[in-house]
């Protein structure tokens, strides 16, 4: 999970070119879009055939990651600026990645941490983060307080 | 369209929505609350029957009324949920405050 930055942003970019197939999706950040992102990228993937099981791992990860933008990166007040989700698939692998333009985390590390959450009286559970990361094979976020957040994801689809 | 609270001897039952993620929260959050408040339940019956998704928008949900209840003696329980639904449960270790059953 721990990588550098760089590397991240080029591994995104690498593998996209020898991607079989892309998508991008741009929402307004409300919570009724939520379900029509992780349908959308459900939808995209069974191109790789996958389990049951996969897409509902996935669709979860999706959701999360959307609401957290929604909630979070936006402060659940709606506005123009979009919620980006883009996804490429390779060789039996899909390549997820989710940004807003936001408020950005304080503390990347904190916020991954279960249970923590910034909004209790929204009755969060803080359990976000750790869902991402057990249903993907890897997770990494990238943010900047003021500029936004981006959250790289990625997960091995069938011939486990 | 089934309706989504009944109360019976001091169990409020609440019908789960298809899709329980952050957008269907609140609706529920505040309309149990009302029931909560209204003194006539002590209990809270999560039921799942319907639901085909759930992200820890929902276990914050079931995690919120647990709080609100369990301090005057209030038991929670998930009934008829799906193995995916008891995965996400599971997961976020609501398993040792509210009962399972089918």
């Amino acid at each position: 999970m721990v990588k550098q930055k760089e590397a991240w942003s080029n591994g995104w970019q690498m593998n996209q070119e020898e991607a079989a197939n892309r998508m991008e999706l741009r929402i307004m950040p409300l919570s009724e879009n939520e379900s029509f992102a992780r349908v959308a990228v459900a939808a995209f993937m069974t191109q790789l055939d996958p389990t049951l099981e996969e897409v509902e791992d996935v669709k979860t990860a999706v959701s999360e990651a959307v609401t957290n933008s929604i909630i979070h990166g936006y402060e659940n007040k709606g506005g123009d600026k979009p919620v980006i989700i883009e996804a490429y698939l390779t060789h039996r692998r899909i390549h997820i990645k989710i940004e807003d333009r936001g408020v950005g985390i304080d503390d990347i590390g904190r916020a991954m941490e279960p249970l923590f959450t910034t909004k209790p009286e929204l009755e969060r559970s803080g359990m976000g983060f750790a869902f991402m990361e057990a249903f993907m094979d890897e997770l990494h976020v990238e943010s900047k307080q003021g500029r936004g957040t981006v959250v790289y994801m990625s997960k091995q689809i069938g011939g486990q | 369209m089934e309706k989504m609270f009944m109360v019976k001897d001091g169990w409020l039952t609440i019908t789960m929505p298809e899709e329980m993620d952050h957008h269907k929260a609140e609706e529920i959050r505040e309309g149990a609350d009302d029931y909560l408040l209204s003194g006539k339940v002590l209990h809270v019956i999560f039921d799942f029957s319907n639901t085909k998704f759930m992200d820890s928008s929902g276990i914050g949900v079931i995690a919120g009324r647990y709080k609100k209840v369990s301090c005057y003696g209030g038991k929670v329980v998930a009934a008829h949920a799906n193995s995916r639904i008891r995965k996400i449960i599971m997961l976020s270790g609501l398993t040792d405050l509210i009962e399972i059953v089918d």
